[in-house]
């Protein structure tokens, strides 16, 4: 039993489903729908890792690290929102969120 | 070769697992340290395909940076988390049906890419190359064919890092601060005044 690229997907392909479930079943909480968010960059970074590899080009990787940028800087900017929403409003439901527009 | 499978098979079930407890349990504190435990474990994943740098990164900028960020948002923000939790048994059967069919399509999908598809050329993991250690592989690429990248994902941090500070930095009233412009405006006549001071009332405010 030799482990290959499709072990590796079928658990990225697992990993970005429960992220989705994640958003779909906690819509309310926002720091949940966040973190599942944080689920799905990293099912992502895992295919583009085991694809780089059984590929033999590290260009993967870059892109991974890439994403990880990318996931790290919104993580912070959505929290700082969150942050901020929660001094304005007092709570952080998402149905209150529907304020904020224009 | 057979510890590696139950390496492997240890770390995607872990995986796993945290990941489906981070969305489905009650408390979102220890929602955090699943979410930790679930990065943990990709990062022995990463370490098993052979991408140390990746693993390593994995560990410092998540568990030690966004991770933590994440558990300190949450200690702030005082807020009755079991009023959010409301809805949950509502579309947990519909969610976990598409959740389901979805992952089931994608491991299909990637089986038959992986076994017979696009990816399915050279059947073994990379090797070192030519001696380098993965991390000056990368190196050697990133900071030559992708420079540019490179400085843009450093315009993103230092933009996301100004973002985040303009969104929560807060001037509070009440709070006395140097204004330079009065200073230098102040003469000698705007400067002093002479009052009048009725006996027995003081100055007032």
């Amino acid at each position: 039993m030799t482990i290959g690229l499709s072990h590796y997907l079928a658990v990225a392909a697992i990993l970005f489903t429960i992220g989705v479930f994640g958003i779909f079943v906690n819509r309310k909480n926002i720091i949940v729908i966040l973190m599942s968010i944080e689920l799905i960059l990293l099912a992502v970074n895992i295919n583009l890792v085991a694809f780089s590899v059984y590929l033999h080009d590290v260009v993967g990787q870059i892109f991974a690290m890439f994403v990880l940028t990318v996931a790290a800087a919104e993580a912070a900017v959505g929290l700082a929102i969150l942050v901020t929403f929660f001094r304005n409003r007092g709570g952080i439901a998402v149905d209150d969120a529907a304020v904020m527009k224009g | 070769m057979a510890l590696q499978a139950i390496a492997f098979y240890l770390l995607a079930i872990v995986t796993i697992g945290s990941g489906l407890a981070v969305v489905s349990v009650r408390n979102p504190v220890h929602s955090v340290l699943f979410l930790i435990l679930t990065f943990f474990s990709a990062a022995g994943l990463f370490l098993l395909l052979g991408a140390e740098f990746l693993a390593m990164l994995l560990v410092v900028v998540y568990v030690g940076a966004v991770a933590v960020l994440f558990l300190f948002v949450v200690m702030m923000l005082d807020v009755d988390f079991g009023a959010l939790k409301q809805g949950f048994a509502r579309y947990m059967p519909l969610g976990g049906l598409v959740a389901g069919i979805l992952a089931a399509e994608m491991i299909v999908v990637a089986t038959a890419v992986a076994t017979g598809g696009a990816a399915s050329g050279p059947r073994e993991p990379m090797a070192a190359l030519d001696g380098l250690s993965n991390t000056e592989t990368i190196g050697r690429v990133l900071y030559t064919d992708y420079v540019y990248f490179f400085q843009a994902a450093g315009l993103v941090l230092l933009v996301a890092m100004i973002g985040a500070i303009v969104l929560t930095l807060r001037h509070k009233p009440g709070v006395r601060r140097q204004v330079i412009a009065d200073q230098v405006a102040r003469n000698a006549q705007n400067g002093m005044r002479s009052v009048q001071i009725k006996p027995g009332e003081g100055m007032g405010e």
